[in-house]
């Protein structure tokens, strides 16, 4: 087996010895314990297992550790500062932009790299980017709620 | 039957581990018993510990899977008891440590459980209030409680918190009378607003579902399919997944796995098997003549209702209506599929499933493993989405079976293509209505006929005189075997089965009469309703749309429906745009009310809806199965096409009060609507009836090519 993967996981770094072909959706689920990213359709289109890396949204059931090598991984676990939640997170709860919460961990990683790169989308652009997430208990109305109350230019910033 | 486990009084508040403890039964609320098969501990239906630490525990088999109840169910116990929210903790979907339950389905949760529920916290109150008046030395009518704190009405400074009381206490009260529950108008938890006890763990990546727990030491195993419904292993070749290293196989009647401590490396040896199939010979309907098959199916129709004589009055009728409805499988897909895992210790096996039904499921598992039911204990975690698809539980059974066989903890996680294959679908179902008017513009009778989709929905409250309703070949909630089976695989309850298809086909025919009789289809249904229920949700979600009155079609894409469905009553208003060179529809807009007796959290009621219409889009536009007998076509999200963000409207939910009554149903009367509703307002956009579900938009435009043509409808 070749020598570790390093990456940066939710802000620390990690070393981990798999084969650079092994899938960063088991890999996180599996050794690193962190069971936040789902698995849904494992072919990249539902979204439940959407992850950042380099602040992009991807599925991690089509990223391979190779892929991460060196980046920086961060998963719905790395979104907190201690008990205070991210500004994106403290909105779906407040906007019961949630039911069985399952595809939640990757729709508000798909919203956090949107407003990384757009801080103040329009309703419109954040349909457009939440489009390849699915939610079977159709809370996609308090999704796009939640994120625009963030996504706002008055919004509460996390940092 | 397997003699039920009876807990001793001792060993029953040991394994609460103390505090005070209120049991309630059923049989003590009478016609609202689900429990048709009393057991475990007796015939509990809900109890609640007060913790020496004032923390009150709610023990219930329900499980949580998006629909709220965890919240809805702990306001309850909040108000009764006079607790805050925040210091309920749920214990939900244990069968070692809740009472039996018969499994989450059926908007009966707050219907059924809630008033037994309702009614152990209110005896609890009464307990808990006794111990306080002999503590403070006063009668029990003059303490009042607040937030946990029981004090002297006229001398609040004298107090004594339920923590307190609780300190040092093992007892374990019964209730056999029916508690007097607190009226709607001192509510102070139920009726207002919560937020959703699991909303943070759930948006922390911390809540659980059956895929994340672990056990030392577990498997990740991967089974061999047949590649289509009852095709039977030739030959199977298992050497090439031996050889890889760490790989398990277990072969073992008709049960072949693989299993390896990485996920990944059990896909890889599935992969590495080398099986041979023989396909069945069958004549095999397909998504286009499973409808001829279901009505040639020659099922036997059973009569739900009847009122004076359809046949002889269809010649008296001033105009007559025959339509025939059509709609095709349609899958659960819930974004979480099935998983399991399973463990033995001391001789016992704990399976995590992704169940809607607990106790059952822990039946099945002894059975299969040839164990005692108390050998076995199932615990639901979270559910990622249900709707009615996660009660066979084959993946608990199989994780079981796994785990006792290899003799170390297995998960069983399906992938999407086996949650496909194996999904009990909302059946295929076709219901012919002929129906007649007379020369004032009433509808004279109504002769519904219907295959496939069962009873449920079928019923309507419409003042129809003459009316008849059949039902043929209606689902089975227990596997079939396969020569009576009238579909080519296994069907099942899809959130309120068959009601979605039913009502499509009797608000489309009352649609269609309106138009005939160039009546608005508000003010039609009106004339034929004297249920004030009915006739108060359909002014409410005309009022909150802004319903204006024309006959259909009008061009503007205006639609609107009604039904009742388990215990509640539903209307909605829908405004379509439908391109009408490719037959595209969207939905700009929903307005739907409803009331639902007590609303014990608006805001979870609201989430009810705005799921309901938004899911009910699916099968409505989009979702359909594609199969040619047991071949399932569909086995991903690529083909089968569930609503997104692009295709959902704005909706606005309006509750209609109505304190009179318990609280009903709200997990699925809404989106029994929702065909309905969108097949009128593109009705209304186009003057072309959809009579097939989906309306795709190839449908859609040849229902505009048919309704263009001289004679066309």
């Amino acid at each position: 087996m070749p020598g570790p993967i390093r990456f940066t996981l939710n802000g620390r770094p990690v070393s981990v010895e798999a084969h650079p072909e092994r899938l960063l959706l088991w890999t996180l689920r599996g050794e690193l314990a962190l069971t936040g990213t789902k698995y849904g359709c494992g072919v990249g289109i539902c979204g439940a297992c959407t992850v950042l890396v380099d602040r992009r949204a991807m599925r991690s059931c089509l990223t391979t550790l190779a892929d991460v090598e060196r980046r920086e991984v961060v998963t719905i676990e790395g979104l907190a500062r201690g008990e205070r939640l991210h500004p994106l997170q403290q909105a779906f709860v407040e906007h019961g932009a949630l039911q069985c919460g399952y595809c939640t961990p990757g729709m508000i990683l798909t919203a956090q790299a949107l407003l990384l790169e757009t801080p103040h989308p329009s309703r419109e652009a954040i349909a457009a980017a939440m489009e390849h997430q699915l939610c079977r208990c159709g809370a996609h109305q308090r999704i796009l709620a939640a994120i625009e109350s963030v996504a706002a230019p008055a919004a509460p910033t996390h940092e | 039957m397997n003699e039920p486990r009876r807990l001793s009084r001792r060993e029953f508040l040991q394994l609460a581990g103390g505090g005070i403890l209120v049991c309630v039964g059923c049989a003590a609320l009478p016609g609202l018993s689900q429990n048709r098969w009393p057991r475990y501990p007796e015939d509990v239906d809900a109890y609640l510990l007060i913790g020496a630490d004032g923390r009150v525990s709610v023990f219930s088999g329900k499980i949580e899977m998006g629909q709220g109840v965890m919240t809805s169910l702990a306001q309850m116990a909040a108000e009764e008891l006079g607790v805050d929210l925040q210091s309920i903790d749920m214990v939900l979907g244990d069968t070692d440590r809740c009472p039996w339950d018969m499994g989450t389905f059926g908007s009966m949760t707050t219907r059924m459980f809630g008033p037994a529920l309702r009614a152990a916290a209110a005896e609890a109150r009464v307990v808990l209030s006794g111990l306080a008046a002999a503590r403070l030395g006063v009668a029990p009518e003059r303490l009042s409680v607040r937030h946990g704190v029981v004090s002297v009405t006229d001398a609040p400074s004298r107090q004594v918190s339920y923590a307190e009381l609780a300190r040092g206490q093992r007892l374990l009260r019964r209730v056999d009378a029916a508690a007097v529950l607190k009226a709607a108008a001192d509510f102070e938890v139920m009726g207002r607003a919560a937020t959703r006890l699991d909303a943070r763990a759930k948006v922390t990546g911390e809540a659980k579902f059956a895929g994340d727990i672990r056990l030392a030491g577990q498997l990740y195993a991967r089974m061999l399919r047949p590649p289509v419904h009852r095709a039977q292993l030739r030959s199977l070749d298992t050497s090439a997944a031996e050889a890889m290293a760490g790989v398990t196989v277990i072969r073992r009647d008709d049960l072949v796995a693989v299993m390896h401590a990485d996920p990944q490396r059990s896909s890889e040896a599935l992969a590495a098997l080398r099986a041979e199939w023989d396909l069945p010979q069958e004549a095999a309907p397909d998504h286009e003549s499973i409808f001829e098959h279901l009505a040639q199916s020659g099922a036997a129709l059973t009569e739900s209702a009847h009122r004076g004589d359809v046949v002889a009055a269809r010649p008296r009728a001033a105009r007559v209506f025959e339509s025939t409805y059509r709609k095709g499988y349609v899958a659960h897909a819930p974004i979480e599929p099935h998983a399991a895992l399973a463990g033995f210790s001391a001789g016992r096996v704990t399976v995590w499933a992704s169940t809607q039904t607990p106790f059952p499921t822990r039946e099945r598992i002894a059975r299969a493993l040839g164990l005692a039911p108390d050998a076995v204990r199932v615990i639901a975690p979270f559910l990622g989405g249900g709707f009615g698809g996660k009660s066979a539980d084959r993946q608990a059974v199989e994780a079981a079976r796994l785990a006792q066989l290899c003799g170390r903890p297995v998960q069983v996680a399906w992938d999407r293509s086996e949650e496909f294959l194996y999904d009990r679908f909302d059946p295929a179902a076709v219901v012919t209505i002929v129906s007649g008017v007379d020369g004032e513009r009433r509808v004279a009778f109504w002769d519904f006929t219907g295959y496939g989709a069962g009873e449920r929905g079928a019923a309507h409250v419409y003042d129809i005189p003459e009316l008849r309703i059949r039902c043929g070949g209606g689902m089975s909630y227990e596997p079939t075997p396969a020569p009576q089976r009238l579909h080519p695989f296994e069907v099942g309850p899809w959130r309120a089965p068959g009601a979605n298809m039913n009502v499509f086909a009797i608000e489309s025919q009352m649609d269609l009469m309106a138009a005939a009789c160039g009546s608005d289809p508000l003010e039609f249904r009106l004339r034929h309703l004297s249920d004030a229920r009915m006739r108060a949700v359909l002014q409410a979600a005309a009022a909150g749309f802004g319903w204006k009155a024309a006959a259909a079609p009008s061009g503007r894409g205006c639609g609107i429906a009604c039904s009742s469905d388990a215990g509640s009553y539903v209307a909605a208003c829908a405004e379509v745009a439908v391109d009408k060179t490719k037959g595209t529809v969207h939905v700009a807009r929903v307005v739907c009310a409803e009331d639902l007796g007590i609303v014990v959290n608006p805001e979870g009621a609201r989430m009810q809806i705005e799921g309901g219409v938004t899911m009910g889009l699916g099968y409505a536009l989009s979702e359909e199965l594609h199969f040619r007998g047991g071949d399932i076509r569909d086995r991903n999200f690529g083909s089968y096409h569930l609503p997104r963000f692009s295709s959902v409207p704005r909706i606005e939910a309006i509750l209609v009060r109505n304190d009179g009554i318990a609280p009903q149903g709200g997990g699925e009367p809404p989106i029994t609507i929702v065909g309905a509703v969108i097949a009128n307002a593109v009705f209304d956009a186009t003057g072309a009836r959809q009579l097939r579900l989906p309306m795709t938009a190839e449908r859609v435009l040849a229902a505009i090519a048919t309704a263009q043509r001289p004679g066309g409808a």
